[in-house]
């Protein structure tokens, strides 16, 4: 039985910060800049954090799938927020996965993603499948070129055995410790080496040994790729790579440097995921993940990728844009400026954990009830049935409502509450499930605004920062869907 | 089977401080300034009062928890003390305290005192505070106006109203307000305003712009209450009495079940039938003179008169720019300007509209006295956010009527 993927999904938040605006804030400065100033780089709202990235992108994934089959979930990112706490955790309840689940963070390299891949696709499935996840939200200097070619986001891969999209031929790992950059405890960003170095004798070296050996192994000659994902290095420089390994020039999947920008761990999946998008069946994918060393993945894609339908992929996030040309947003965003945020930000926002904890059912998984009695369908889960013609006592079963269609039913926009993005906009949303829940709304485009009827979809997003003991915490938000983000 | 309060209940004096921007008080001082016009009002003294009832919602921003405060501030001859705090309609919950206590025969003469002090902040509009370690991991992070502003948005939609035109009428409501606070010695805001300087005004929560939203303000006042016995042996003619007093308090159908549409207060409306009823009011817009809203923002007084059936559902906002409730309208509403200029300040403001009631059915409101004699006043205090609220109605008039 072939080993591989069963189903892909990709998330991009939605805002693409101009290049030409990061430029010219630093022209003064840092004028090498405008030689990047091209384009657009995905931006992360104030409430997204790789683990956010992660859900969103898997959810896109899981969409048509059993979650109750995933039986392993493999995350790689290296801007994990927790790094004790395990990421995966969150994740999966999030995802409302089972809890009979194996979980893995994948930390400390851009090779996190691949890794991630890796491990589950030579992993032992159990009958089950096992969903991958790689995703990055990097923090950057200001001015640094690292703030013009990273971007935010996240793939998603469910992999296993049976009808696959795509069948794993082979794979090789090439550990090496060379540091192009690095990050620890104790720095904030990332600390980057010259660039021409790290291209000399790091990507057009370790790069080419991987494949290399893949190649070999696998008994597949280079001109038969036809797409290889290659997240490291610039256009040119990834024209020069696959010209020395003698792979086809057209082969070249799109690294995203236009439209996206870097996703870190992320990148390679993401790559993989838009290499999906495009292959015909029985065509072969390649994959590397670059950082300290290189992870390379051979897939040839099957007839079951031609029926797969498309949507929540790369394509449909990268058209899913809003231009953001407000270079200060990105910067408070980041907490890269210390804005006056006013005494209303003041107030604590510790998380008691044991009321956290027993409350994740709502907050994370976005559970609700559904009474035995009378079926009413309401969120909060309650002790006490709401429907006012049943009023039974303990009579309700958890109901999801993360995925459920909602259209709004009030709102405001309101620029006196405390909001890192103000206005704040929330209001009543109502499922057609049935159901409804005052919550906080984000994605809101501000131009286009709000009316009442409008359909709206949940998102998970960070709630609340609690900067005094470094903790945050996580719920879900509703976003307005506009016509032309149908999914 | 109850028969209710009508006219079992007495106001035997009342004292009301001057609202505002008090930097020069603690709240034990506006305490004590309500206090002591309340004791020369009713002609008694301190060791009359038999029982006594603190209302305050944010204590945590003045005098902290229980009754003590009180008892200290007014020197209370260690008589029971009872804070209470009820959302924003506290002051009418210490005032029901009072009242059923002289009603049930537990003591001859009960103290409602409302304080609040909101100014200690450091910035403007109510105190940001937590709102519970549970409801902090999952509620909006809502403020007041953007709570009370979806009341627009559902109210629109539903009446198919355009929103400017809508906000022409909450336009009006403040207007109004302002013209009537100029009258008032005691209010907070005295300005007169004019509609394009409404809606011209900065948005706080869209549709509502400043001049929608009520005055943040310091300030107390309190009601002395008795029996209409013991009041006439006191000397007392003409006596105000207690027609009704009714609350009703959200049980989450609004907020989790599927039938409530966000332009109404579901509490209002069940409140106020059950108030009419007690007072024995069946034609409430011909047989109510006068009425006291919870105007804490100009949208909340707009569908608050159709929720007391003063107006008719869809139709509040003719009456208003025809000016109904107007001053010198059949139903005059918040003569004395109401939270919107006479201000908020929480715990007290329930008994601040029973003070101007209480004045305008005695003759005493100066320069805002009605012209027609009122015999029935109607106060409406709310509490919390449409979807999840306290809402009370109390009906005061002329004892017999």
């Amino acid at each position: 039985m072939s080993t591989g993927v069963l189903a892909f999904g990709a998330y991009l938040p939605q805002r693409r910060l101009q290049r030409q605006a990061i430029a010219a804030a630093h022209a003064w400065f840092e004028p090498s800049l405008a030689a990047l100033a091209r384009g657009e780089r995905s931006m992360g709202g104030w409430d997204e954090d790789s683990n956010t990235l992660s859900v969103e992108a898997a959810r896109a994934c899981l969409a048509a799938q059993d979650r109750q089959q995933v039986n392993s979930l493999y995350i790689g990112s290296t801007s994990f927020p927790f790094l004790d706490r395990q990421n995966a955790a969150l994740v999966a309840e999030a995802l409302s996965l089972s809890p009979n689940l194996r979980t893995f963070d994948l930390a400390s390299s851009r090779k996190a993603g691949t890794s991630a891949l890796l491990a589950a696709c030579e992993g032992d499935f159990h009958g089950g499948s096992a969903l991958v996840i790689a995703s990055d939200k990097r923090r950057t200097k200001a001015a640094s070129s690292a703030e013009m070619t990273y971007g935010d986001g996240a793939a998603a891969v469910l992999v296993g055995e049976g009808d696959v999209l795509a069948e794993l031929v082979g794979s090789h790992t090439l550990s090496v410790d060379f540091i192009d950059h690095f990050r620890t405890g104790e720095s904030e960003f990332d600390y980057h080496w010259e660039a021409r170095w790290v291209r000399e004798e790091g990507v057009m070296k370790i790069v080419p040994e991987a494949v290399t050996a893949l190649l070999h192994r696998t008994a597949v000659g280079a001109s038969d790729i036809r797409h290889f994902c290659c997240p490291v290095g610039s256009a040119r420089e990834q024209a020069a790579l696959v010209h020395a390994l003698g792979i086809s020039a057209d082969a070249l999947v799109d690294n995203l440097e236009t439209h996206c920008g870097n996703t870190g761990a992320a990148h390679p999946v993401l790559m993989l995921v838009g290499a999906l998008e495009a292959a015909q069946p029985g065509q072969l994918i390649l994959v590397a993940g670059f950082g300290q060393g290189c992870d390379v993945l051979l897939f040839r894609a099957t007839e079951a990728l031609a029926r797969q339908s498309s949507g929540g992929g790369l394509q449909a996030n990268l058209a899913n844009r809003l231009e953001e040309s407000n270079y200060f947003k990105f910067l408070s965003f980041n907490r890269l400026i210390t804005m006056e945020h006013g005494i209303r930000a003041e107030t604590d926002k510790n998380t008691g954990l044991s009321t956290a904890y027993r409350n994740r059912a709502l907050t994370t998984g976005f559970h609700g009830g559904r009474c035995r009695e009378c079926g009413t369908l309401q969120i909060p889960m309650a002790p006490i049935c709401v429907n006012p013609d049943c009023a039974a006592v303990d009579s309700q079963d958890p109901h999801p409502f993360a995925d459920a269609a909602a259209v709004l039913r009030s709102y405001t926009s309101d620029r006196l509450t405390y909001s890192p993005n103000p206005p704040a906009w929330y209001g009543m949303i109502q499922f057609e499930q049935g159901g409804r829940i005052m919550i906080d709304f984000t994605d809101v485009q501000v131009e286009r605004g709000l009316h009442v009827g409008m359909p709206m979809r949940m998102v998970f997003r960070v709630r609340d920062y609690d900067h005094k003991r470094g903790f945050r915490r996580y719920y879900w938000k509703a976003a307005p869907v506009y016509q032309d983000q149908g999914d | 089977m109850a028969s209710g309060i009508r006219d079992k209940v007495a106001i035997l004096g009342m004292g009301c401080s001057r609202f505002g921007e008090r930097w020069d008080a603690n709240a034990e001082d506006l305490m004590v300034e309500a206090y002591t016009e309340a004791l020369l009002d009713a002609g008694v003294e301190t060791d009359a009062i038999e029982a006594a009832w603190l209302s305050t919602a944010l204590d945590e921003q003045h005098v902290g928890k229980s009754a003590v405060p009180v008892a200290s501030a007014l020197r209370l001859p260690y008589i029971p003390a009872t804070r209470v705090e009820n959302y924003c309609a506290s002051g009418t919950e210490s005032f029901r305290g009072a009242v059923y206590a002289v009603a049930a025969g537990a003591c001859d003469m009960a103290l409602a005192v409302g304080v609040e002090k909101l100014k200690d902040t450091g910035y403007g509009g109510l105190p940001q505070r937590t709102r519970g370690t549970v409801n902090d991991l999952y509620w909006p992070n809502v403020s007041a106006p953007g709570s009370f502003a979806q009341l627009a948005s559902a109210y629109s939609s539903k009446h198919h109203m355009a929103q400017d035109d809508l906000k022409r009428a909450m336009g009006h409501v403040s207007v109004k307000s302002h013209d009537n606070g100029s009258k008032n010695p005691k209010a907070h805001l005295r300005n007169k305003i004019d509609l394009d300087k409404v809606l011209n005004a900065a948005m706080i929560a869209e549709p509502l712009g400043l001049f929608d939203c009520c005055g943040v303000s310091d300030g107390a006042a309190c009601a002395i209450v008795t029996t209409p016995d013991i009041a006439r042996s006191l000397g007392k003619r003409d006596l105000i009495t207690v027609k009704a007093l009714q609350l009703s308090v959200s049980n989450g159908r609004e907020l989790s079940f599927n039938d409530w549409d966000g332009s109404y207060f579901h509490t209002t409306r069940v409140a106020a039938e059950k108030a009419y009823k007690e007072a024995g009011i069946t034609d409430p817009r011909e047989q109510i003179n006068m009425i006291e809203v919870h105007d804490c923002f100009s949208v909340t007084e707009l569908v608050t008169m159709e929720d007391l059936y003063i107006s008719e559902e869809g139709r509040a906002s003719h009456d208003i720019l025809d000016g109904f409730y107007d001053a010198d309208g059949q139903v005059p509403c918040q003569i004395d300007g109401g939270l919107k200029c006479f201000g908020h300040p929480i715990g007290a403001t329930g008994l601040r509209m029973l003070y101007e009631m209480y004045l305008q059915l005695q003759g005493r409101a100066e320069e805002r006295q009605l012209q027609r004699d009122p015999i029935f006043g109607l106060t409406h205090n709310l509490g919390g956010f449409p979807s999840q609220n306290v809402s009370s109605v109390t009906i005061v008039g002329q004892a017999g009527a």
